[in-house]
């Protein structure tokens, strides 16, 4: 039976309880410190293209086409992982895998770890994920693997993420695209 | 294909699992007029359920294929559900499926479909409860009887297995009298609880009791209580599935035990009101049924 953490009945110190929260309209979050949209852009680039089996995980509001949005943003993905030498592997829906997930390719927010240790995954992007599989994903991530998760929101963002973007839409990723070639062209990558 | 949310964007398609490319390409939605819905297309067609965690041999299972199998549009169907063993199954449903707490599935489904009646007033929402006994007849016979009293356009299905199955065994009002189980071991003293004739009293145009022996039965059956549930009110349908488990059966044994209770404690009932039986008269001119 799982111990009783600081937030009492879940065993994860999830980090709201850390007092890290959500950053504010314009800024990002880069671990506990809120910081410049561009600044965090960097780092993640950085932290994309240095660590080992960067991954993209892309979620539902990504990968159908449901509207222009998300079509236009399905195209600036594909080329975000060109950028970022990044696999991708597909988080589709939430249902439960059942009998046993593949973990090689594919991501499940009920156990994410999973993908995340079979693959050996050092840094991942979260994007196009619904909130509330986000949030439960991304705490399971943060507490039993040492992978630097990044969530890149069209909301406000996930405190439980090492690097949060927040209010992110196609034109933002179109810049941290840009900012991704730099850092890329920097480390001579 | 049949339906934009599940139109995988091209640059995906590569890294998507084939399950989800079948879903696009091979399910049958209401929108794919070439091939209508129906149990028919079952075996070569992606079904809404694939996997379950159920017990091998569960008549449960088979129930809910045989009613998503069936379902008129399922796009733009919301089924809320109730804690039980199909609650175990609804995770893996690919539709929208609400989780209410036990008991109030047939409040929340009415919040629902007035909200959706709101927020879209040009399309057809059906909503749908499905719940097992215990929610319908026992802890939310409030909430499920109030609904139909007051007339909400939901069609609401009880899985009447006759027990508090994945509790362990405890009797429920649809147990029949006499019925002994694990943890109602001097067996029930009180009748069953004939909940279809309670909802026709209660006011729904449309109810039923069955087992679900008959797939083709429980498939016209969903499709005329959705129906009637759009345009005239409340429905309902009381299907027998048994627990093999609690009543010592094996897993093939499941099909024999609801044949058996055709003729018995689920011999067929049918009240189908005026309003509902012209209704559906003009539904099976127009090709809905």
């Amino acid at each position: 039976m799982a111990n009783q953490g600081p937030a009492y009945y879940s065993p994860y110190p999830a980090a709201l309880y850390e007092g890290v929260i959500t950053p504010p309209e314009g800024k990002a979050l880069l671990l506990e410190e809120v910081v410049d949209e561009e600044i965090a852009m960097r780092e993640i680039a950085k932290q994309m293209l240095t660590k080992e089996n960067a991954t993209i995980f892309p979620g539902p509001q990504v990968l159908y086409g449901y509207n222009e949005e998300a079509k236009k943003k399905a195209t600036l993905i594909k080329e975000m992982a060109e950028v970022l030498n990044a696999k991708m592997i597909p988080m589709y829906d939430y249902r439960p895998k059942y009998p046993k997930i593949d973990a090689e390719v594919e991501i499940n927010p009920n156990h994410p770890n999973l993908t995340i240790w079979h693959n050996n995954i050092k840094a991942a992007i979260f994007i196009g994920v619904h909130c509330h599989y986000a949030n439960v994903a991304l705490k399971m991530v943060r507490c039993e693997t040492d992978c630097y998760t990044i969530a890149i929101c069209g909301l406000s963002g996930h405190e439980d993420a090492m690097a949060t973007l927040r209010d992110q839409h196609s034109s933002e990723l179109e810049k941290f695209i840009k900012i991704a070639r730099e850092v890329k062209a920097e480390l001579k990558l | 294909m049949a339906i934009d949310i599940y139109k995988i964007n091209p640059e995906f398609r590569d890294i998507m699992p084939k399950e989800i490319i079948d879903l696009e390409e091979n399910a049958t939605w209401a929108q794919n007029r070439i091939k209508p819905r129906g149990i028919k297309e079952m075996p070569d067609t992606k079904e809404i359920l694939e996997e379950h965690s159920l017990c091998a041999g569960c008549p449960e299972s088979a129930a809910l294929r045989y009613v998503l199998a069936a379902l008129p549009c399922p796009e733009e169907t919301i089924i809320v559900n109730s804690t039980g063993c199909t609650s175990l199954m609804f995770p893996h449903i690919a539709l929208h499926t609400v989780h209410s707490l036990f008991g109030n599935q047939n409040a929340v489904a009415t919040g629902i479909k007035r909200v959706l009646d709101w927020r879209f007033p040009d399309k057809q929402k059906d909503v749908m409860v499905l719940a097992g006994d215990g929610a319908t007849v026992d802890i939310g016979l409030d909430y499920t009887l109030q609904s139909f009293f007051r007339q909400e356009n939901i069609t609401t299905i009880c899985f009447d297995n006759e027990v508090y199955a994945n509790t362990g065994g405890q009797e429920s009002g649809a147990t029949p009298k006499g019925q002994v189980f694990k943890m109602a071991p001097l067996g029930k003293k009180f009748e069953k609880v004939k909940m279809w004739e309670l909802a026709t009293t209660a006011g729904c145009h449309y109810t039923m009791n069955m087992t679900a022996s008959a797939p083709k039965a429980v498939a016209k059956a969903v499709r005329e209580a959705i129906l009637v549930a759009r345009e005239i009110g409340p429905t309902f349908l009381n299907i027998y599935t048994p627990c093999i488990l609690e009543i010592g059966l094996s897993a093939n044994e499941g099909l024999g035990e609801m044949k058996d209770q055709d003729k018995d404690r689920f011999a067929s009932y049918k009240f189908v009101s005026p309003e509902a039986e012209e209704y559906l008269k003009k539904c099976k001119a127009e090709g809905k049924l």
